[in-house]
């Protein structure tokens, strides 16, 4: 059994344990917690056996599953699936922190729930085997779909129901497209033998348009997006956060893995489209975004603004713009979930999201005041921070490609701004005004140490991005040469390509 | 020192540009290292040291000068343009972005401008913020806005001086709404950051063309290439990177949140919004002049905007009442005349007048701010009168700020603008010199008319109000400026060719073969006294208006009115333009797409009757407390999971 495999099952195991325990109360949140946290190490320790100069899929675990029909339990990373990996592993701790006080009912249920997210998130990355994907990126409906359903708020059975139907039909569409590339490949559920299957063009397209759907209810990409606001407002916190932080990621890293490199002439030929597409994303969010009057749904309509820009760059099919764009993956987990995490907080002194409740709290909370404006300039990209780093790349390799795609979604940085800044504006600024503003307490220890670890990690990666984009970006490479676009070649690699040629 | 020629700019200019990691150049990092450090230090221990933090940053800016007049020996002994390896930010397929340093002439001169007017207003602002609660805070601000301009003005590759570049937009919002219990202020704050972000659009799309031109984001690389852009890229690249300049330097159209900027403490409008950010645009626009050199109809527009800027902010502030606001608009007037001169071909000329403007305007803010600080913060120049006796150190600093800007020899002003003025009418724009030359009479009309108001006359504040002279360390830096103002210009550049002039050549593009021919026959000798002549023109205006006849009269507002007053008076209603199309109809855009996802999209997608049938089968079940039994099936299912997975390990 390898690191990958134990990575994985940190979690099931903790879950297990939960499941022993006859009480809720303290105990099942230190084992909650400590499971997390071995499942961060655990994934960090990846890192090492890790080569960064083999852009394949690397660190093989495989167990023949179920031999009748060639399904095997195979797991695998590249520098894709590690990123978002270790971008998962990050975050599961901070929110079971982050709910460490706030969640009294059925305790045990509800943190279960979280590991075996994780658990199935952590195989939707690294599974190699389509039919195991599959399972995987069914399964974390199941937990998700209870976390909305049992914690969530007021209307939350409707927003639950509505989140698992959409994703379930959209999954559907893909299994078919998956039995259907099975039989291609002669019976067989391995990534390899389905990516040499050779298919024609119709088939391509219409394979593609399956996965495609699949993974756009997941981006979420216009117009499918609708799911995404309910299922935020009414997620309990750590929910809001695996939702956007992580769960939001399983859409464009599918596209990525499965329907580019399985497909490469119909994703030549639709990519113009979904170009389109996420440029009207990105604009749409945005705008739809400045008109809510409830923080989470502004937030969520961010993400729809921001997802965009991720599909931007994968469409783009370039190394900046398709590396920046797992970059970006990367960076709006973090800040996004950052911003649902200070929601929570801020909801549970609260109890409302309602953006007209507040007014001046900067004069009140200043720390909570201060993490919100970090966390929104790196939400809106602000250089410096992690945002930006992911964005500029993009929008610089979509405007090679696409001059009209990049300029129109450059505007989304206004607007962002314009959102972002006229949300804290009306929270946090101006005068101090009413009993409840003026009693709200600013964040404790415990929420400052759940946000410190974001915050540091935002501005780390702001401003010394390169460790992350050496990561991703070989296995980017790879997938562009699948697709068969030509893969630019940094500069030094040129130089060394002239020296070679003397 | 170690030289070693790089190879990784072009051929013509490889041999000049000289890397080093030695001497002061080595650790030229350190200028914007420090204050981003102290930034951090004073915000972490101000609750701790209270007013005593300021300490940690006045002396970091200190030590930053210092520095920086090193690094300027240092290339002055050795001119050239030197290059510090850094460490790569961005490197990601053939875009590669490092923190390299660029040292050459033009950064001295901003160095010595950002380094040496921050430190005089870091000084300043101890007296002046005295007993604000948020003390400490302001003074972590004013580090990071230290931090943010040295880094745009040392960056080498365009994408560090953006990030420097926003990052002095995030401290400009930080301190405008510096008191943000005021809804105005931090309204104002809002929107200066706003406006700058449709500036910085602009920017960016220079810089996605700037790479798509040349395969570089380096400010060398582009230099370097710059002869090889089409003409019609360069045209492009040029106007999008004016785009960028005008919001950052207040610019028609994007000018509007420069006066509202000064909702921000008065220490903040003399370095930010006076001496040093605003000028950005302009640092940015002469730094790539031998790209604007490649298209001289690109030119040609930029020198409209300024003139048009310079013309029009100035007969707004004509009419403004407000102690800063005149100051606000004069300083987007300022910021025409150097736009302007970059238009016409007169790069040097604009740097020169970004070096007195930076003198002299930092020095009549921050004479508001004495000002205000005597007169219990009002700000209504009626309202003053008769400073000169009460604040003698002031009213002295403030005569000669005055005289500077209004173009009167020998001070700082005087020289710098006449000498933009004469090369617009060498290089044939006789127009832009006309209108130039109408912009400097209104100049020195609206600041007598400041002047007089405030200093000259009786009193017109009521007897609740004791104005008295500032502390030291406000007056301090007063005479400081004052003196910059007085011999700056005669220390400059006395004569058109003089040391700045010929300092700053190897750093702006050539204008040789952009054909310039003189507007008529005018010579200097004819030019330099018709300005004067403006200058004296303006001030005698006002001097008859306010003098002789308002001060006299003992009138506490403005007598004229009419349908041209107001105009002047309601800022010819850009705001309220601006207000229409963006707030008003942007805003019913904006709806309308609310409604349509609302209804028509989210709608279409969830069939009414679907929905509420399946809802209740299922929240009848999540009701009934099935719940529990989902979280066993769900363990149980992993269980069994687990359980095939660990059974194929062990066989």
């Amino acid at each position: 059994m390898g690191l990958l495999t134990i990575t994985l099952l940190i979690p099931v195991f903790g879950a297990l344990v939960l499941a022993m325990l006859d009480r809720d109360g303290r105990t099942p949140k230190v084992v909650a917690l400590v499971a997390s946290l071995a499942t961060f190490a655990a994934s960090l320790a990846l890192l090492v056996p890790f080569d960064l100069g083999d852009p394949g899929l690397q660190l093989t675990d495989r167990l023949v599953w179920i031999p009748a029909i060639g399904a095997d339990i195979a797991l695998a990373v590249d520098g894709t699936s590690l990123a978002l990996i270790l971008l998962t592993t990050f975050l599961t701790p901070l929110i079971i922190l982050a709910s460490w006080d706030t969640i009294t009912d059925r305790v045990r249920g509800y943190l279960a729930a979280f590991l075996l997210l994780e658990a199935a998130v952590i195989g939707v990355f690294a599974a190699t085997d389509l039919l195991l994907f599959y399972i995987f990126f069914e399964f974390t409906l199941v937990p998700m779909y209870l976390i909305i359903g049992i914690w969530g708020g007021a209307a939350r059975k409707a927003a639950a129901v509505k989140f698992f139907l959409y994703t379930l039909l959209g999954g559907l569409l893909m299994l078919v497209a998956i039995l259907y590339l099975y039989g291609q490949a002669g019976g067989s559920f391995a990534y390899e033998d389905v990516l040499a299957v050779s298919l024609s063009a119709t088939e391509q397209r219409w394979l593609f348009a399956a996965f495609l759907i699949a993974f756009a209810v997941k981006v979420p990409l216009f117009p499918v997006h609708t799911w995404l606001p309910d299922a935020h407002t009414e997620a309990p916190t750590g929910g809001s956060v695996f939702l956007a932080g992580v769960l939001l990621k399983l859409g464009t890293f599918g596209l990525l893995r499965y329907a580019l490199p399985f497909f490469p002439e119909a994703t030549r030929e639709f990519a113009p489209w979904l170009l389109a597409i996420a440029v009207v994303g990105i604009l749409y969010g945005a705008v739809v975004a400045l008109m809510q009057a409830d923080i989470k749904r502004l937030i969520a309509y961010s993400s729809v603004s921001h997802m965009g820009f991720v599909v931007l760059g994968t469409f783009a099919l370039t190394t900046t713009a398709t590396s920046a764009s797992v970059v970006q993956m990367v960076n709006h987990g973090l800040s996004t979930g950052a911003l649902f995490l200070l929601v929570g907080f801020l909801y549970e002194r609260r109890h409302t999201r309602q953006i007209a409740a507040f007014g001046g709290l900067a004069k009140r909370i200043p720390v909570m005041a201060g993490l919100w404006l970090v966390v929104s300039l790196s939400s809106l990209a602000l250089p410096g921070l992690n945002g930006f780093v992911g964005e500029f790349p993009i929008l610089l390799g979509a405007f090679q490609v696409n001059r009209t795609a990049g300029v129109l979604a450059a505007f989304g940085a206004v607007l962002a701004a314009l959102y972002l800044l006229w949300a804290y504006q009306r929270m946090f600024h101006g005068p101090l005004e009413g009993a409840d503003n003026e009693n709200t307490a600013d964040l404790g220890a415990r929420e400052i140490g759940v946000l410190a670890p974001l915050v540091v990690v935002i501005v780390a990666i702001g401003l010394y991005p390169k460790p992350l984009y050496d990561l991703v970006e070989p296995s980017v490479d790879r997938v562009l040469a699948e697709v068969g676009v030509e893969v630019e070649l940094a500069e030094d690699e040129l130089a060394v390509d002239e020296e070679d040629e003397r | 020192m170690s030289l070693a020629v790089t190879s990784s700019v072009g051929q013509h200019l490889a041999s000049e540009v000289i890397q080093t990691t030695t001497g002061m150049m080595g650790i030229a990092w350190l200028i914007p290292l420090l204050p981003l450090l102290g930034f951090v230090l004073v915000l972490g221990t101000g609750k701790r040291l209270g007013e005593r933090s300021a300490l940690i940053a006045v002396g970091i800016s200190g030590v930053v000068f210092l520095l920086s007049l090193g690094v300027t020996a240092e290339l002055l002994t050795d001119p050239g343009t030197y290059v510090r390896p850094m460490p790569a930010w961005i490197a990601v397929g053939p875009l590669t972005v490092t923190y390299d340093l660029l040292i050459d002439q033009l950064t001295v001169v901003m160095l010595l401008v950002v380094t040496g007017v921050g430190f005089l207003i870091h000084v300043y602002s101890i007296g002046y913020m005295h007993g604000d609660a948020r003390y400490p805070r302001f003074f972590a601000y004013l580090n990071l806005f230290l931090a943010s301009m040295l880094i745009l003005v040392l960056g080498q590759n365009l994408l560090v001086l953006f990030l420097g570049w926003e990052l002095v937009g995030l401290s400009s919002y930080l301190l405008i709404g510096f008191w943000f219990e005021n809804r105005e202020y931090a309204v104002a704050a809002k929107k200066a950051f706003i406006t700058n972000r449709v500036g910085d659009v602009s920017f960016m799309v220079a810089l996605f063309l700037t790479f798509a031109a040349v395969g570089t984001l380096d400010v060398l690389g582009l230099v370097e290439q710059a002869e090889t852009i089409a003409s019609g890229t360069a045209f492009a690249l040029v106007l999008l990177f004016l785009g960028g300049a005008a919001a950052k330097s207040a610019q028609i159209p994007l000018y509007v949140w420069l006066p509202d900027a000064m909702a921000g403490p008065t220490p903040v409008s003399a370095l930010i919004h006076a001496a040093t950010m605003v000028t950005a645009g302009v640092y940015l626009l002469v730094r790539l002049s031998p790209v604007l050199v490649m298209s001289l109809p690109a030119m040609e527009i930029i020198a409209y905007i300024g003139v048009f800027t310079a013309l029009l902010a100035a007969l707004i502030a004509v009419r403004q009442d407000d102690i800063k606001k005149i100051l606000a608009y004069s300083t987007v007037s300022q910021l025409g005349f150097m736009v302007l001169a970059i238009g016409v071909g007169a790069f040097r000329e604009s740097i020169f007048h970004l070096v007195t403007h930076a003198f002299f305007k930092g020095l009549l803010f921050l004479v508001a701010g004495s000002v205000m600080h005597a007169m219990a913060n009002r700000t209504d120049v009626w309202r003053m009168g008769g400073l000169r006796k009460a604040m003698p150190i002031t009213f002295w600093t403030a005569l000669v700020g005055w005289l500077a800007i209004s173009g009167v020899p020998p001070f700082a002003g005087f020289f710098s603008k006449d000498q933009i003025l004469t090369e617009a009418y060498f290089h044939g724009y006789g127009a832009i010199w006309v209108l130039g030359l109408a912009a400097a009479v209104l100049t020195a009309f609206y600041m007598s008319r400041w002047f007089f108001l405030i200093f000259l006359g009786e009193p017109r504040y009521g007897a609740d109000v004791h104005p008295h002279e500032s502390p030291r360390t406000m007056t301090v830096p007063l005479i400081v400026l004052a003196a910059l103002s007085t011999v700056g210009g005669l220390a400059l550049n006395a004569v058109h060719t003089g040391p700045l002039y010929r300092f700053l050549e190897p750093t702006v593009g050539p204008i040789d073969e952009l054909g310039y021919e003189p507007a008529g026959p005018l010579t200097e000798a004819v030019l330099i006294p018709l300005a004067v002549v403006a200058a004296a023109v303006g001030i005698g205006l006002a001097y008859l208006a306010y003098v002789r006849r308002d001060l006299s009269l003992g009138r506490v507002a403005e007598p004229i009115k009419g349908a041209g007053a107001e105009l002047l008076e309601r800022r010819f209603f850009v705001d309220e333009l601006y207000e229409a199309i963006f707030v008003r109809a942007g805003g019913r855009l904006a709806r309308g797409v609310t409604w349509f996802d609302a209804r028509v999209v989210d709608g279409a997608v969830v069939g009414s009757g679907v929905a509420s049938l399946a809802t209740g089968r299922i929240v009848r079940r999540v009701q009934t407390g099935l719940t529990r039994g989902y979280v066993g099936w769900l363990l149980l299912g992993s269980l069994a999971v687990v359980g095939v997975m660990v059974v194929q390990v062990v066989r």
